[in-house]
């Protein structure tokens, strides 16, 4: 039985719905991201299952337990929000011993707890400080710390990482994983950034439009996006107008390209969608499918690989996206203005029916 | 058609899912009844007393209703209405005067280099500690029948328009100069660079960059100042002679002739102006808000030689008249005869020989002073806290918000007339309050309640609005973060609010002379009324003592700030 079931949740406040029938299941220690744009409804989400906004309709349990109507004091939560919300007032210490304190532990109980925490997100020696005397990664940690100090069923993260640099960031992303994984809580992270929920979590709950999108692991969504929206949301994708002619067929512009069709029936327009980076220009042979000439117009460094923008053929032909590794680079000597053969394989293409704008 | 008729017979939940009604925990629920409490307090103390005087000016003096008969009579009589008159043309030059003196005194604090601009700021700030009848006194020493300076205004009157604008000038200046400064002070560095770079000269500037930017600060200081002179009681008292305006006919009235249903006309004809001047100050204040981005750099003046100068040169006159004045009052308070005796004195300070009164009016201001600091701080502090934290509800928020805007819409005359109204009513139960020092607390608490509920919300709203949040997640009961948490992050506003109390409460007249009674004489009234039997130089000591009383007390603020924040609020520094 799932952790957390959250059942037709809706959410409007006045004319606006924020969440429009959502329904989600948690397994117990996973690690979850809520994925999407600004206004996608994933902080309302969020927001309803800590209790801060309840939902206007929809159930939510967590552990067997109906928690739908709860005010937050009553849910069993930690949470940490992107501003902190640290007590500037209160030493680091008491910060995090703030809920300790009062659930009738001895001081000495407290003490050990606090000391036990401050040393498992590695500011101990800080105890002492106030919020405004550590650095924002340093702020983190205490709100994380204060967030787990009750040892709650649940943690739940606002968009914790986005108020930090960007080095920062990176490290503090990797020690949140491991942290979880060591304590084993359920955790949902809200984010807009794809590449922090790519790297993170063990399920990604994509969100548009007060809509769940799609579920699933971070290699599933990749790979397999269910939608043009999350085929364009998370990462890099190229997308062509393209006409179905045929079983196994599509037609861009001049091309005849090979893919999976799906039972579309011919004449449907749909959207062709391929990631840069499965764009092949090495062991191209002359038969191959899909293989077409195209010329490198315009060449990106961006420090591990070249981003081309590549013209499929004649100038104002559509333009595509291709990452070249920097070996290929070299080997083939590529630059702006060369022709080159590529190959699309098809079952790198993706079809969507002709509905994002 | 039999398909839609068929879906109409579908089950209604089928379309519309149960809606959930959130559970309300009891912390919650204390919460709002803690609001509905405060609502009920604001509209005992404020929006029913002033409903009672706008029953009673359409009534006679039997208390039946007769329309607008008493507003017929009033503006039949000339003589009344031609204080109506006065009154505007006191407030309009007035304020004139002050938004021109008080604009180039805070351009010089702000946007120049002179020297000594803490120390012209402070100075700025001189006659707030004072009632305002405390000018009046000194303008009388200084241009009076007997004045040194008489001379100066070439045969006209000190007693009338002249003395009275000119005290107004003095009382309502601080008011001015703060306000303008805010608005001065936060500017946006780019700007003038920007205009630097298009090559534009600094009078181009000044009129391009400067100006628009403080604008609706400027604005505002002009509506506040009005309300300030337009129902200030104290300087036309002392100093207007013959020249009645509303402000002192509205005593008349009521004190000189019992006719409290004219007095309420008067009372409503001061109301309307300043409510429109304050709603209409509301709309530029949120104006002014969104002009200066969260991105700006603030502004460094850089030094300018002649401007420089000339700024330094016109604060010091400026300067040199505020401590004039204010020197005149302590120098007549401590003169034996002015002006055939000079030789030195504190006869007039020893208030035992002035009559029974002694020195009782004197302690109950003090005690006036701390009770409406202590209790209004509390209730304020709390009131901001409900209205800022509690979650939906918000009709009831938005009413006690409103409601506690409506004070400073409303003249103290006003206030204390409606409170003779309201609570001397035989009906009313709270009639035992009458006559006591409770009625003197509450009447000055609600008196000076906005100012004090929106410094409080200000520094709420500058607090993380997770901390609620955060607490309730871990468990912890909302008074207990508040005690813990709220509090002492908010204690530098909350000590801003308890000075203000304190001072405005040391100083004030208007609203409570109409309902104080002879066990509960205070201070600054006494000094109006020794001034009004003949003995100037004892109300000038009377009113210094209010001053030196209030000065002592900031300055105990000022070092409480210094040596408590720094022992016990270490957090407040950035690095340890």
């Amino acid at each position: 039985m799932p952790y957390l079931q959250i059942s037709n949740v809706s959410k409007s406040f006045g004319t606006f719905q924020a969440l429009k029938d959502v329904s989600l299941e948690i397994e117990e220690g996973k690690f979850v991201c809520f994925l999407g744009p600004s206004g996608c409804g994933k902080t309302t989400l969020l927001r309803a299952i800590a209790g801060l906004d309840i939902q206007t309709s929809g159930r939510i349990l967590q552990g067997g337990r109906d928690i739908s109507a709860l005010p937050s004091s009553q849910r069993d939560f930690g949470i940490v929000f992107q501003s902190y919300a640290l007590f500037p007032n209160l030493s680091i210490a008491d910060n995090i011993g703030y809920g300790l304190k009062n659930s009738g532990k001895s001081r000495k109980e407290v003490a050990a707890r606090v000391a036990e925490l401050t040393e498992l997100v590695g500011l101990k020696g800080q105890e002492r400080k106030y919020p405004s005397q550590l650095s924002g990664g340093q702020q983190q940690r205490v709100a994380l710390a204060r967030a787990i100090a009750m040892a709650p069923g649940l943690l739940l993260l606002d968009e914790p990482l986005s108020a930090l640099d960007a080095r920062v960031r990176l490290h503090l992303r990797s020690e949140l994983k491991s942290l979880q994984r060591r304590i084993g809580v359920t955790t949902i992270m809200v984010t807009h950034d794809q590449a922090e929920a790519l790297a993170i979590a063990d399920q990604l709950v994509v969100m548009n439009q007060g809509v769940i999108e799609q579920v699933g692991t971070p290699q599933e969504v990749y790979r397999n996006p269910k939608t043009a929206f999350v085929a364009d949301f998370v990462g890099h994708m190229n997308f062509l107008r393209a006409e179905v002619v045929g079983e196994g067929n599509v037609q861009v512009g001049g091309l005849i390209l090979a893919a999976e069709t799906g039972g579309l029936p011919a004449g449907e327009i749909v959207s062709l969608c391929f990631r840069p980076e499965d764009i092949q220009v090495r062991g191209i042979a002359a038969g191959n499918k899909n293989t077409i000439e195209v010329r490198i117009e315009e060449m990106e460094f961006l420090g591990t690989f070249y981003r081309a923008d590549l013209a499929l053929n004649g100038p104002t032909s559509p333009r595509v996206m291709a990452d070249f590794s920097m070996n290929a680079a070299r080997d083939l000597a590529l630059e702006p203005g060369k022709i080159i053969p590529i190959a699309m394989p098809a079952d790198r293409l993706r079809l969507f029916g002709e509905k994002r704008g | 058609m039999a398909d839609t008729f068929a879906f109409d017979l579908a089950p209604p939940q089928a379309k519309e899912p149960a809606k959930i009604r959130p559970i309300v925990s009891r912390e919650e629920w204390g919460m709002r009844a803690g609001l509905g409490l405060l609502a009920l307090y604001l509209a005992v103390t404020i929006a029913i007393p002033l409903f009672m005087l706008l029953r009673k000016s359409v009534e006679d003096a039997d208390g039946s209703f007769i329309g607008l008969a008493n507003f017929h009579r009033y503006f039949a009589d000339p003589a009344l209405s031609l204080s109506f008159q006065n009154s505007f043309f006191i407030s309009i030059l007035g304020t004139a005067i002050t938004l021109w003196l008080a604009f180039w005194y805070a351009y010089a604090i702000t946007r120049s280099c002179m020297p000594a601009r803490g120390l012209f700021k402070a100075l700025a700030l001189i006659p707030l500690l004072a009632p305002s009848l405390l000018p009046g006194l000194a303008l009388v020493y200084l241009f009076g029948n007997q004045g040194i300076f008489k001379s100066v205004l070439m045969g006209q009157s000190i007693y009338g328009p002249i003395g009275i604008i000119t005290g107004e000038v003095f009382f309502a200046f601080p008011h001015a100069v703060m306000i303008i400064t805010t608005a001065l002070a936060m500017a946006d560095q780019r700007l003038y660079e920007a205009a630097d770079a298009l090559r534009a000269g600094p009078v181009r500037t000044f009129f391009t960059v400067t100006l628009p930017g403080c604008r609706y600060g400027v604005m505002s200081a002009g509506f506040v100042i009005f309300t300030l002179i337009f129902t200030d009681f104290g300087v036309p008292k002392v100093i207007g002679g013959s020249y009645d305006v509303l402000a002192t006919d509205i005593y008349q009235q009521v004190i000189g002739q019992f006719n409290f249903q004219m007095g309420a006309v008067i009372g409503l004809l001061l109301l309307a102006p300043t409510v429109l001047s304050f709603a209409a100050d509301r709309i530029t204040t949120r104006r002014q808000q969104s002009m200066v981005s969260a991105r700006a750099v603030p502004l460094e003046p850089k030094p300018r030689r002649a401007v420089d100068r000339a700024c330094f040169a016109f604060c010091l006159v400026i300067a040199v008249f505020l401590l004039g004045v204010m020197g005149m009052a302590a120098f007549g308070s401590v003169v034996k005869f002015w002006p055939y005796n000079l030789s030195l004195t504190l006869m007039h300070y020893d208030f035992g020989k002035l009559g029974t009164d002694g020195w009782n009016p004197f302690w109950n201001s003090l005690k006036l002073s701390a009770f409406t600091a202590v209790f209004g701080t509390a209730i304020v502090f709390a009131g901001a806290y409900l209205v800022e934290k509690i979650r939906g509800f918000g009709i009831a928020r938005s009413a006690v918000h409103l409601l506690a805007m409506l004070p400073l819409a409303t003249p103290g005359l006003v206030l204390g007339l409606s409170y003779i109204f309201f609570f001397n009513s035989p009906d009313n139960p709270l009639n035992f309050l009458y006559a006591t020092l409770t009625i003197l607390v509450i009447c000055t608490i609600t008196h000076f309640y906005t100012v004090c509920h929106l410094t409080a919300v200000t520094a709420l709203k500058q607090l993380d609005a997770e901390f609620e949040a955060v607490s309730a997640s871990l468990k912890v009961p909302v008074w207990r973060t508040f005690l813990r948490v709220t509090v002492p992050v908010c204690l530098p506003a909350i000590l801003d609010i308890a000075i203000y109390y304190f001072v405005n409460a040391m100083t004030t007249v208007s609203a409570v002379i109409f309902i104080y009674t002879g066990s509960t004489k205070l201070m600054a009234i006494n000094a109006l009324n020794t001034d009004d039997a003949g003995n100037s130089a004892a109300a000038c000591a009377m009113g210094m003592t209010i001053v030196v009383t209030c000065a002592l007390v900031r300055g105990l603020h000022a070092l409480a700030g210094r040596t408590f924040l720094a022992r016990h609020q270490a957090w407040r520094r950035r690095s340890a």
